[in-house]
């Protein structure tokens, strides 16, 4: 007699007790550390092996596509911050983007290298919390105090340049709310020289370690045609081998000027897209230090705003311009119409891409805006990918997609 | 990057002309036009055509026009890697209409579809497991349809003598402002609060 085999053959009676198996379902969350958030699952076990994986979302939902509904264009962009809130720049690029594709605005070119400069700060930030935590859920420790050491120095650069850690509203449409001081421009270069030594250190901890490549070797490959199938961008995208980078495919901003790489892996499991994060910050900082080069140099002088109706009155004219003060005033109570219309955009962001699709009709707030996530795409998968994995490699699973439950539930 | 839409919409014109029903290509996006009980077939050929090779869809929402006789504009956002180009679909439909499924052509939309329904009230069919996905258990009520009011309905507060989270009804301290900054001498097309007796004029 088969182990397990059930069919109703005349001879049930003869199964022991120990032979009658069913299968176990446990709830993973969420209130679980490896859950990276507010994830519940319920996975159903046969045994160790996991058969099926439901993830359950939206217990961190706010509502945000609601709320813009009834917000202006420049109130909403705050909002931005609140979905991926480890790297928030990153979103915010992908708003100020569609805006600035409906109303035909042309960004000032410092305005555009200081975008590209805290956009690969947010890669890196996003990428150091994925990989130490990563290394967390399968058991290391000391990777993410040192991670979160360097995660902590990009955030002081975040509030030198805007006065908030996290939540910046730093883009805004048109431009950058505020110019970086060359001393801080120093400071980044600094800490650009002193970084790939933390990246060796943690290269060190992590890349051959026996531990960590026995949970990650291996574990949930995504094959080229998954990744079409299940709607996958960035590293789990580029971790299966495909060489797919908006920055460098669609390029916007002025990414086409930068010179880097763009590493991808080789097997598609969740050590190849570990190595793919590790390399992605090493370019990111060569990006960075070309960034700084460039606005440093006399072309990346001037303006950081395209004045016009879209964007506040320098604080000098509102002194003693009637006009400007009127503007200002229109501008931070009305909001700035928008031409009636609807464009996507789509940034690169750390985690893959991520959307604005934007529906205008005309007046100061959106009609309709919806919020594309890389996450929600990746977390769907989840069912596909945990199917045939041990219950302990959910962990490590859930790190490497790299979810984070703001921009999921949004 | 027009031209190559303009190729593109050609081409698609050319090969499955009576699936589409209108083309635009503005902003350098490339938006078609379908009726819902096309939509599967045109999706399947952009997917499989040499020329296309949509492959990944990117995103599928919905927008509410109440008041209009097809309420919900379905859009589906398409992007194909291998000849980098994005293209849109869309679709009109009924407040009580059904649209067919696509995620036996990209099991990706599954998540997609369950958010449209559980935002819009949107029904698809053929669709393995249509639940809610982002609102709570026992939610009642489409939050996205644009007479869903952005308060919502219910609240919930943990109950020290009951010790369990209970629901009640909405109670606001304050009226919910909808603040309107609206220029009272362009676009206005209302009687401003106080002004009643200005429209007499």
């Amino acid at each position: 007699m088969m182990d397990g085999d059930q069919s109703p053959r005349g001879y049930e009676d003869a199964l022991t007790g120990e032979q009658r198996i069913r299968n176990f379902n446990i709830n993973f969350g969420p209130q679980h550390p490896a859950a990276h958030g507010v994830l519940r699952l319920v996975l159903e076990l046969d045994g160790e092996i996991v058969e099926r994986c439901d993830p359950h979302i939206g217990l961190l939902h706010r509502g945000t596509e609601k709320l813009m509904e009834s917000r202006t264009y420049l109130q909403n962009l705050p909002y931005l911050d609140r979905l991926d809130y480890v790297a928030p720049m990153n979103q915010e690029h992908a708003w100020c983007l569609a805006i600035e594709r409906l109303t035909g605005i042309e960004v000032p070119r410092r305005a555009q290298l200081i975008r590209v400069l805290f956009c690969e700060i947010g890669r890196i930030l996003s990428h150091l919390l994925n990989v130490t935590t990563q290394a967390m859920d399968v058991g290391a420790l000391t990777p993410p105090l040192w991670g979160f050491e360097e995660r902590e120095k990009l955030m002081v650069f975040y509030e030198r340049a805007c006065g908030a850690r996290l939540h910046a509203a730093y883009f805004r449409p048109g431009g950058v709310h505020q110019d970086l001081t060359p001393e801080l421009l120093d400071d980044i270069e600094a800490w650009c020289e002193s970084f790939p030594a933390v990246m060796s250190d943690i290269d060190g901890l992590l890349t051959e370690n026996r531990i960590f490549k026995q949970r990650n070797v291996d574990i949930c490959v995504v094959s080229e045609d998954e990744v079409m199938e299940w709607g996958m961008s960035g590293v789990m995208a580029r971790g299966s081998g495909l060489a797919w980078d908006l920055r460098r495919a669609q390029p916007y901003e002025c990414y086409d000027e930068f010179d880097f790489l763009i590493p991808t892996g080789k097997n598609g499991d969740c050590y190849d897209r570990y190595l793919v994060r590790m390399e992605e910050m090493r370019q990111s900082v060569r990006i960075m230090q070309q960034a700084i080069e460039k606005l440093r140099a006399p072309e990346g002088q001037g303006d950081i705003l395209a004045r016009g109706k879209v964007t506040p009155p320098k604080r000098t004219d509102m002194k003693t311009s009637m006009e400007a003060l009127i503007h200002h005033f229109k501008l931070y109570t009305e909001g700035f119409h928008v031409p009636a219309g609807e464009v996507y955009a789509a940034v690169e962001a750390p985690k893959g891409e991520f959307g604005v699709y934007m529906v205008s009709d005309g007046t100061n707030k959106p009609y309709r805006a919806k919020l594309r996530a890389p996450g929600y795409l990746h977390l769907q998968a989840m069912d596909h990918v945990t199917k045939g994995h041990q219950l302990a490699d959910v962990a490590a699973i859930i790190g490497t997609l790299d979810v984070v439950f703001g921009e999921i539930d949004r | 990057m027009t031209e190559q839409l303009q190729e593109l919409a050609a081409h698609i014109e050319l090969r499955q002309g009576d699936l589409v029903s209108s083309h635009a290509i503005t902003l350098d996006e490339l938006t078609l036009e379908a009726t819902a009980s096309d939509i599967p077939a045109l999706i399947d050929f952009l997917k499989t055509d040499e020329q296309c090779r949509f492959a990944s869809l990117v995103d599928i929402t919905a927008i509410d026009y109440p008041g209009d006789e097809r309420r919900f504009c379905v859009v589906y956002h398409f992007l194909s890697m291998y000849r980098n180009q994005r293209i849109r679909v869309k679709t009109y439909v009924r407040e009580e209409e059904i649209v067919p499924s696509i995620t036996g052509i990209h099991p990706s939309a599954n998540w997609f579809e369950r958010e449209v329904f559980d935002m819009f009230g949107v029904l698809f069919s053929g669709h393995p497991d249509l639940r809610r996905i982002l609102t709570d258990y026992g939610f009642r009520g489409y939050p996205l349809r644009k007479d869903f009011p952005t308060t919502g309905y219910t609240e919930v507060r943990y109950d020290e003598v009951q010790k369990r989270v209970v629901y009640e009804p909405v109670s606001l301290t304050q009226e919910y402002r909808q603040f309107d900054f609206m220029s009272p001498w362009e676009g206005a097309e209302y009687v401003l609060p106080g002004d009643e007796k200005g429209e007499a004029k």
